[in-house]
């Protein structure tokens, strides 16, 4: 049921707005509103109880294993949410000046210098909102880069097939064209193929390392040369810097610029679908078009630096310089781990992964890229039993949900088919981990013996599997049944 | 080992199920070059005890002073459920509704959102949100772009009266996409958009007029009358209101004989903190027939196999997972924990609640700009009607008096010469409801002494400390 479906008119939370109305004299008529909007009349505890409820038809990592593959589900520590709420935190206004901001520029500082250090880039901007934002950011830089230098050619970004669409999206959004480079079939970039598209069109590589099919491209260097030797740039996407934090660091392999999410990495909440928080990290080249807000330190204060500052920045992402109580979270996180915690991320990740590939496999599921190690995560085809049994990845998936896991990500990348891309994180202890495989184990038996039952999977959930056509073609985005307040 | 559960006897039965002897050899497909030594630049971890102290020092070394600054970020009062029921873990910890059956709690949240969001702004449907209001303008002006297939142009008119951080921030965002912004100025007795100076500037075509509401300086703009010159050039109409004033302010979609197309803002007054600016929410609501070129998540309401209503994402081919290039926008997720804090508010609000903060917003903000203007050399910038903001002109440097102000912890407002260097000396003030009578006293008390200091030549109390 819909709040609005509880809607009574006149009823109100009267607690929580002003006794009185005041005067409004001194808005003119014609600029006033005619029509009261159409929002919910309940009571405190009617919008507590309906959110309470909706919130208990969700999956979550605090409820159940998630091992969404890309998406880096892993524990996000009460803490980091609680002392980014303390209430300096919240009640700062984002124009408050330095005077009332250096406890939290501090921590900024801090946080900036940290993933600078894990990344091995030369500097760090925390603006962009989001991976997707970063992203954009990335490409802008090397556009901005490349126009400065008068190289006014260089309109085409290289991107491998098995990319995240925010890849290609992001890159026609900085005005570039898009060139997609082939995977080999071992999982690493066919170093033919971009050898071959590299030229003096090429304005950049963007590359995920390990790659989305969960392996980590061992031809990195060569592909760095190639792209640098052809006068391209290397743009690194940290959608999968879990499985390397503190091992290998980009700037080390040669990229140029880097995003990182640091709703993945650094286990700031996902929240349903956000916030994220995407900082970008460049090389020296790149420095000087960073987005701003930065924050940095004369002597013992710290300031912001602006556009003014910083004449070459591609300019800022959001109004107010970026997801602040986010990348609070990401400071307290990167400071309760500490170095040694940060190396730990990365090795026990990749221990999950490859646990739970080695498993898998015994159990008779067949891994994507046999001779390939996991990195933090790894795909699983199950194309044999879509053949066989009629029983595909999808029912895999919604199955899944009935034994209270929540599914891996389905049918990404698209290059292989019926896939399931699993990433277990280092947050989950072994016995969930075997309870998952045990879990795939009887979903494939039930598949050999009632098929049927599988492919009508989930039974247990608060809905069935749902209708997305109908979804699509006979649109409902809005309630409109109309309260009594709105009639 | 915070955060991994691994015993040593787990370590050891998991490394012998792969078959390798330790987990150093799970990186042996890495070059051995690129393995990185020691990370020295990176303290040791802290323990949850340590770094509560350390956040505790950290929050406590800003204070909290007592803020008239508005310029874009209110302060409300926000329900004590609101946040309390958005981080539990079933909506703090989840992550996008793929999996529609097993995210239901969210997918209903966003559709309820929708829906509130419609109703606010009158127009046909909503987005579950984008990053903030300023990337909400720069996603509204490409989405006019091309949505007007009457008009073939790709000039957007841009009021100066938009927040200057949105006019730079859709300048980031939109520059490589060959549009053209084109900024409109102000009236400088009225601080609104004037016909007469877009009349001057919009001699060739243009898709889209971009119209705020209230605008930066607080000021109403003659939205009917710019949204039937806009429509008569055949060009849409974007609106960038603010969501509580639309509790008391004609809504987009009545605005002019034909309404506005596209409306959007900043969600951050709907139950949002400062946060020192993130995160917030965007929001882009739009007339049906547009609804192709919206960006960003959607959800719909559907049946299940059972006839049972359920909720899901919809109309993803408008999307980067699936169209890749050729999609609407780069954006992949939305605000979701900042939508569901959104619609919490909103429904313990209701359209009563949110009119009442409107209006004590608005006539605190009257009050407020009444004493100051009592201060010798304290006067309105501008003469029009305002709904939560003020601009004033001072007697003295706006940044010189904000210092001495802040010095004795008040923050007397945004300093417009920052951005509009013809308005110097002049600040923007804002009063919401969560400013009392006491509080206002004292900001004019404050105003008047550190004048007083400017105009008599002696340095104030204050900006000696902030110098020394």
């Amino acid at each position: 049921m819909l709040i609005y479906e509880q809607s009574r008119a006149g009823r109100r939370a009267t607690a929580q707005a002003p006794s009185e109305t005041a005067p409004v004299d001194h808005l003119p008529a014609a600029l006033r509103r005619k029509r009261r909007p159409d929002l919910p009349q309940v009571s405190e505890l009617q919008a507590v109880r309906h959110y309470t409820r909706l919130s208990q038809k969700n999956f979550s990592i605090d409820t159940q294993f998630y091992p969404l593959g890309s998406c880096t589900m892993k524990y996000n520590p009460r803490a980091c949410n609680s002392l980014a709420s303390l209430p300096g935190f919240l009640a700062r206004h984002p124009a408050a000046p330095a005077t009332h901001s250096q406890g939290i520029m501090a921590c900024l500082l801090e946080l900036q210098d940290m993933l600078k250090f894990v990344t091995g880039m030369h500097a760090v901007s925390l603006a962009p909102a989001a991976g997707a934002q970063g992203e954009l950011a990335g490409v802008l830089m090397i556009r901005a880069y490349h126009d400065a230098r008068g190289d006014h050619e260089r309109r085409e970004i290289l991107v491998p097939d098995a990319a995240h669409g925010t890849n290609p999206a992001s890159a026609i959004m900085a005005g570039f064209q898009v060139r997609e480079i082939p995977t080999g079939s071992n999982g690493d970039v066919d170093i033919d193929a971009l050898r071959a598209a590299v030229g003096p069109r090429t304005a950049g590589i963007m590359l995920t390392n390990p790659s989305t099919v969960g392996v980590f491209d061992r031809n990195i260097q060569a592909i760095a040369e190639t792209v640098h030797a052809a006068g391209g740039l290397l743009y690194y996407d940290g959608a999968n810097l879990n499985a390397i934090l503190g091992k290998v660091r980009p700037g080390d392999m040669g990229f140029d610029v880097i995003h990182m999410n640091l709703h993945k990495t650094f286990s700031t909440p996902h929240g349903g679908g956000g916030p994220g928080a995407g900082p970008v990290g460049v090389s020296k080249r790149l420095e000087p078009y960073l987005p701003v807000p930065l924050v940095s330190r004369d002597g013992d204060r710290y300031r912001w630096l602006t556009e003014r500052d910083r004449p070459e920045s591609i300019g800022r992402m959001t109004a107010f310089g970026g997801n602040m109580g986010i990348l609070l979270r990401a400071y307290i996180y990167a400071r309760l781990l500490g170095a040694e915690g940060m190396r730990r991320v990365a090795e026990y990740a990749t221990l999950n992964a490859n646990y739970l590939l080695s498993c898998l496999r015994e159990a008779g599921f067949q891994p994507a890229y046999p001779q390939r190690r996991a990195s933090h995560e790894f795909i699983v085809t199950l194309k044999r039993e879509a053949k066989e049994l009629d029983v595909n990845a999808m029912d895999f998936a919604k199955r899944l949900l009935d034994y209270g896991y929540h599914a891996p990500t389905t049918y990404f990348p698209l290059l292989v088919p019926e896939c399931l891309l699993i990433e277990p994180t280092e947050s989950e202890a072994k016995e969930d981990l075997d309870g998952f495989v045990d879990a795939m184990t009887r979903i494939r038996a039930e598949a050999e013996s009632e098929p049927q039952m599988v492919k009508g999977a989930p039974y247990k959930l608060p809905v069935r599997r749902l209708d997305d056509v109908r979804a699509a073609r006979q649109l409902d985005l809005a309630w409109r049944g109309g309260t009594e307040a709105g009639q | 080992m915070p955060f991994i559960p691994h015993t040593q006897e787990d370590v050891e039965a998991m490394l012998a199920k792969i078959g390798v002897d330790s987990i150093d050899d799970l990186f042996d497909e890495i070059p051995a070059e690129l393995l990185a030594g020691g990370l020295d630049g990176i303290p040791s971890g802290l323990s949850e005890m340590e770094i509560t102290r350390l956040m505790q020092a950290r929050a406590r070394e800003d204070g909290q002073p007592l803020c008239f600054i508005g310029a874009g970020a209110y302060e409300h009062h926000i329900p004590a459920a609101v946040w309390q029921i958005t981080t539990r873990g079933e909506f703090y910890s989840a992550y996008t509704p793929y999996q529609a059956e097993a995210s239901q709690g969210t997918l209903q949240v966003l559709y309820e959102f929708q829906s509130m969001m419609t109703a606010l702004t009158a127009l046909d449907v909503s987005n579950a949100s984008l990053y903030d209001g300023a990337s909400a303008l720069a996603e509204a002006v490409l989405m006019a772009v091309r949505a007007n297939r009457k008009v073939n142009s790709k000039r957007v008119l841009m009021p100066r009266t938009v927040h200057p951080s949105y006019r730079r921030t859709v300048q980031s965002i939109v520059r490589h996409q060959g549009i053209e912004v084109v900024e409109i100025p102000f009236d400088r007795k009225g601080g609104h958009t004037s016909l007469a100076q877009l009349e001057a500037l919009a001699g060739d075509p243009f898709a889209a007029l971009v119209i705020p509401q209230p605008n930066f300086f607080g000021v109403l703009e003659d939205v009917d009358a710019l949204t039937d010159w806009a429509h008569a050039r055949d060009a849409l109409v974007i609106g960038v209101v603010n969501p509580v004033a639309l509790a008391l302010l004609s809504p987009p979609g009545d605005w002019g004989s034909a309404g506005a197309d596209i409306a959007c803002g900043e969600g951050q007054p709907l139950g949002i903190p400062l946060a020192s600016g993130g995160p917030y929410l965007g929001f882009l609501c739009c007339k049906q027939p547009y609804l192709r070129q919206l960006p960003g998540r959607i959800a719909g309401k559907t049946v299940d196999l059972d006839g049972k209503e359920g909720y899901t994402l919809t109309l993803q081919a408008r999307e980067q997972h699936i169209r890749r290039s050729k999609a609407t926008s780069n954006i992949c997720t939305n605000q979701g924990l900042l939508v569901t804090a959104a619609t919490i508010h909103m429904a313990m609000l209701g359209a009563d609640g949110l009119e009442g903060v409107a209006a004590a917003c608005h006539s605190n903000t009257a009050k407020l700009a009444d004493m100051l203007c009592a201060v010798p050399g304290v006067e309105p910038l501008f003469d029009r009607p305002c709904f939560h903001e003020r601009a004033l002109r001072l007697p003295a440097p706006a940044a010189d008096v904000l210092r001495s102000l802040a010095a004795h912890d008040i923050l007397g407002g945004f300093d417009l010469g920052s951005e509009y260097p013809e308005l110097e000396p002049a600040v923007l003030v804002c009063a919401t409801e969560m400013r009392t009578d006491e509080d206002l006293a004292a900001f004019r008390d404050e105003l008047a002494r550190v004048i007083g200091d400017a105009q008599s030549g002696t340095p104030s109390a204050g900006a000696q400390v902030v110098n020394a």
